[in-house]
C-alpha cells in the first residue's frame, strides 16, 4: 500500500519536467498544422488573432488541384505540388533501394569477413560521410553538366544514393553482426545450402534492420536541400525543399500554403518513422552496446 | 565432406577470399564515382579561376585562391563560429537530452505514445525547421513576438533574425529544437538498458534520485552518450540548411557559417573556384576530426 503511493508522488517532478518539454517540442508543430488552415488575413495582422475565425483546408485543395483560392497572398493553385510529390518519391524510393542494396552487400563484407584492408575500407567510408552535400554540389553541378545529368531526377538519385551507402552499411553491418554464427552454421547442418541459409535465415533476421536504414536513407533523400538546391533547376527534378520556396516572395509570403505544403511532405515521414520506430531506435543505440 | 559442401552451394559459391570484395565492389564504384571523383575535381577546380560563368576558360593559378582564402577574415571568423556553434549545440543537446530522457524515464504510463511525439522534430527536413522559426521568430507577426504583444499590451517588434547576438542565438534555438530528440531517443534506450538490479542495489543504500542519476544512470550511459554526440558532432560540422534558410548568414556576415559563405562565394559572388579551395579546407578539417573520433570510438569500445 504504502509503495504503491510513494511511486505515484515520487516522480511527480520529472513528470511535471516531461510535460513541459513535450508541450515545448510540439507547440511549433501544433502551430504549423493551424497556420496551414487559417487565412492569410489572419496570420499577417496585428493585433494578432489567435482564436480563428475560418478554419478551412482550402489551401490543401488549393495544392492538390482542386478549385481556386480566391485569397490574397495565396499561391497554392500555382505551386506544381504534383510535379515535386512525383520527384521527391521517385528520388527517394529509388536512392534508398539501391542505397539498401549496395550498402547491405558491403554490410556483409565487413561483419562476416575478414580480410586485408578492412578496416581502412570501412574507415574511407565513415569518412565519406563528413562531407557535406554543399561541398559536394560544387563539383557534381559542373560535371553533371558536362554529362547531361543536371535537372535530372537521376543525377539526384545517383547522388543520394553515394550519400546514403555509408550509413546503411554502418547500421546494418551491427545488424548483421548480432545474428549469431551458430544459426548459419546450423542451417548449413541441416542441409541447406549457402544461398537458402542466406535467404531462410539471415533475411528474415536483418529485416528490421532494412527497415531502420531504409528509413533512414528516406528520409534524408526526402529532406535533402543543399544538391538539389544546386542542381535542380524547374519542374523537371525539383523536390518538396525546394518547392517549398514557392511561397516567398520579394515582399509577401504565403505561410498559409507554405505550411499546408510542409504538412503534406511531413506525413510519409510521420508514418514510416512510427511504423519501425522500435527498430529504428535499436538500430541507433546497437553501435552503442557492441563492441 | 568439403567436396558435398562445394557442391551443394552451387553457383552462390564463390572462393571466401574474393567473396568480400565482390560485395564491396559496388558501394566502392559508387562512392568513387560520386564522391571520390568530384572531390578530386573540385580540388583541381580550387587551383584555377573557374568561374561558371566562363567554364570554358579557366587558368591555373596555383596557390593564389588559397592565398586570399587565409587573409580573408570573414572565413576565419565563420570557420571560428561554426565551432562555436557546434560545441554550443552538441553540449546543450547533451544536457537537455540527458535530463529529459532521466525524467521520461520516470514516466511509464503512456511512454511509447510519448516517445512518437518526442520524435516530430526528427521528421522535420531542417529546411522546413528553417521557415518555421523563421516565421515564429517573425519581427512583425510572428508567434514569440505577438505573445510579447499580450504579455506587453503594446507593438513588441524585435528583429530577432537581425540583430547581432540573437541572430545567431535564435537559429541555436531552432537548431537544438530539431536535434535533442535524437539524444533523448538515444539516452532513453540506454537508461532502458541499465539493469535494475543496479538501481536496487543503489536505491537500498539510500541513494537519493539525484546520487543515482549522476553515481549510476550518467556512468552507465557513457557509450551511449560518446555515439549521439559524435554523430551530432558530424552532423553539425556540416550545418548549412538551417542557416541557410532563415538568415542567408546575414546580415552582414553575422551569422555566417562555413556552408553558407561557402554558396555565397561560389554562386552568389561568381567565385566558384575560391568557394572550392574554401570547402576544401574545410572538408579536411572535417575529415581529420571525424578520423579522431572514429580512432576514440573504437578506443572507448576496446577499453569497455
Amino acid at each position: 500500500m504504502k509503495m504503491h503511493r510513494s511511486s505515484r508522488t515520487r516522480h511527480l517532478p520529472s513528470k511535471i519536467i516531461t510535460f513541459v518539454v513535450l508541450a515545448l517540442f510540439f507547440v511549433p508543430v501544433l502551430w504549423l498544422v493551424l497556420t496551414s488552415m487559417r487565412p492569410n488575413i489572419e496570420i499577417n495582422t496585428r493585433p494578432p488573432v489567435w482564436i480563428s475565425k475560418s478554419v478551412n483546408l482550402d489551401s490543401y485543395l488549393a495544392l492538390l488541384g482542386f478549385g481556386v483560392n480566391p485569397e490574397r497572398f495565396a499561391f497554392g493553385e500555382n505551386v506544381p505540388f504534383g510535379d515535386y510529390f512525383r520527384n521527391s518519391i521517385i528520388t527517394a524510393a529509388s536512392s534508398t533501394f539501391l542505397a539498401l542494396f549496395i550498402g547491405t552487400l558491403a554490410a556483409f563484407a565487413f561483419s562476416s569477413f575478414k580480410f586485408k584492408g578492412k578496416n581502412s575500407i570501412f574507415l574511407t567510408l565513415m569518412i565519406a560521410r563528413a562531407i557535406p552535400g554543399i561541398a559536394l554540389s560544387l563539383p557534381l553541378l559542373v560535371l553533371f553538366t558536362r554529362i547531361g545529368l543536371s535537372d535530372k531526377i537521376y543525377g539526384l538519385v545517383i547522388a543520394y544514393t553515394a550519400m546514403n551507402v555509408p550509413f546503411t552499411a554502418w547500421l546494418m553491418s551491427g545488424f548483421i553482426g548480432e545474428i549469431p554464427d551458430e544459426l548459419t552454421e546450423a542451417a548449413l547442418i541441416d542441409g541447406c545450402s549457402r544461398w537458402t541459409a542466406f535467404l531462410r535465415v539471415v533475411i528474415p533476421l536483418v529485416g528490421p534492420g532494412l527497415a531502420a536504414s531504409g528509413i533512414f536513407a528516406f528520409l534524408t533523400s526526402w529532406n535533402e536541400f543543399a544538391i538539389a538546391s544546386v542542381i535542380t533547376r524547374t519542374t523537371a527534378s525539383k523536390t518538396f525543399p525546394v518547392g517549398l520556396f514557392d511561397f516567398t516572395a520579394e515582399f509577401v509570403s504565403d505561410w498559409r500554403g507554405m505550411c499546408a505544403m510542409s504538412v503534406l511532405m511531413l506525413i510519409p515521414a510521420v508514418i514510416f518513422v512510427i511504423a519501425v520506430q522500435r527498430q529504428l531506435v535499436r538500430g541507433l543505440t546497437l553501435g552503442a552496446i557492441k563492441g | 565432406m568439403k567436396n558435398i559442401e562445394e557442391s551443394r552451394r552451387g553457383w552462390f559459391y564463390v572462393s571466401h577470399k574474393r567473396l568480400p570484395i565482390l560485395l564491396l565492389l559496388p558501394a566502392i564504384v559508387l562512392m568513387l564515382f560520386v564522391i571520390g571523383f568530384p572531390m578530386l575535381y573540385s580540388l583541381y577546380l580550387s587551383f584555377t579561376n573557374f568561374t561558371l560563368l566562363s567554364s570554358g576558360s579557366a587558368k591555373f593559378v596555383g596557390l593564389q585562391n588559397y592565398a586570399t582564402l587565409f587573409k580573408d577574415q570573414v572565413f576565419l571568423r565563420a570557420l571560428l563560429r561554426t565551432i562555436l556553434y557546434m560545441l554550443i549545440a552538441v553540449n546543450s543537446e547533451f544536457v537537455l537530452g540527458l535530463l529529459i530522457a532521466n525524467a521520461m524515464s520516470h514516466v511509464i504510463r503512456g511512454q511509447g505514445v510519448l516517445r512518437t511525439i518526442m520524435m516530430m522534430p526528427m521528421m522535420f527536413a531542417p529546411v522546413l525547421v528553417g521557415f518555421q522559426f523563421k516565421w515564429i521568430f517573425n519581427d512583425q507577426v510572428g508567434f514569440i513576438n505577438n505573445i510579447l504583444f499580450e504579455i506587453f499590451r503594446r507593438p513588441v517588434i524585435i528583429p530577432w533574425l537581425i540583430y547581432k547576438p540573437l541572430g545567431f542565438i535564435t537559429i541555436l534555438v531552432a537548431e537544438i529544437w530539431m536535434s535533442t530528440p535524437f539524444m533523448i531517443i538515444i539516452f532513453l534506450a540506454g537508461i532502458l538498458s541499465i539493469s535494475p538490479e543496479i538501481m536496487e542495489a543503489a536505491e537500498v543504500d539510500g541513494a537519493s534520485e539525484w546520487q543515482k542519476f549522476i553515481h549510476v544512470t550518467v556512468p552507465s550511459l557513457t557509450p551511449f552518450i560518446y555515439i549521439a554526440m559524435a554523430v551530432r558532432s558530424l552532423d553539425i560540422a556540416k550545418a548549412y540548411d538551417l542557416v541557410s534558410i532563415m538568415t542567408g548568414g546575414g546580415p552582414a556576415h553575422r551569422t555566417e557559417l562555413i556552408w553558407t559563405y561557402v554558396y555565397r562565394l561560389a554562386f552568389t559572388s561568381q567565385k566558384f573556384a575560391l568557394g572550392s579551395a574554401m570547402s576544401y579546407v574545410t572538408v579536411i578539417i572535417a575529415v581529420l576530426f571525424t578520423f579522431y573520433l572514429f580512432k576514440q570510438l573504437i578506443k572507448t569500445r576496446e577499453g569497455a
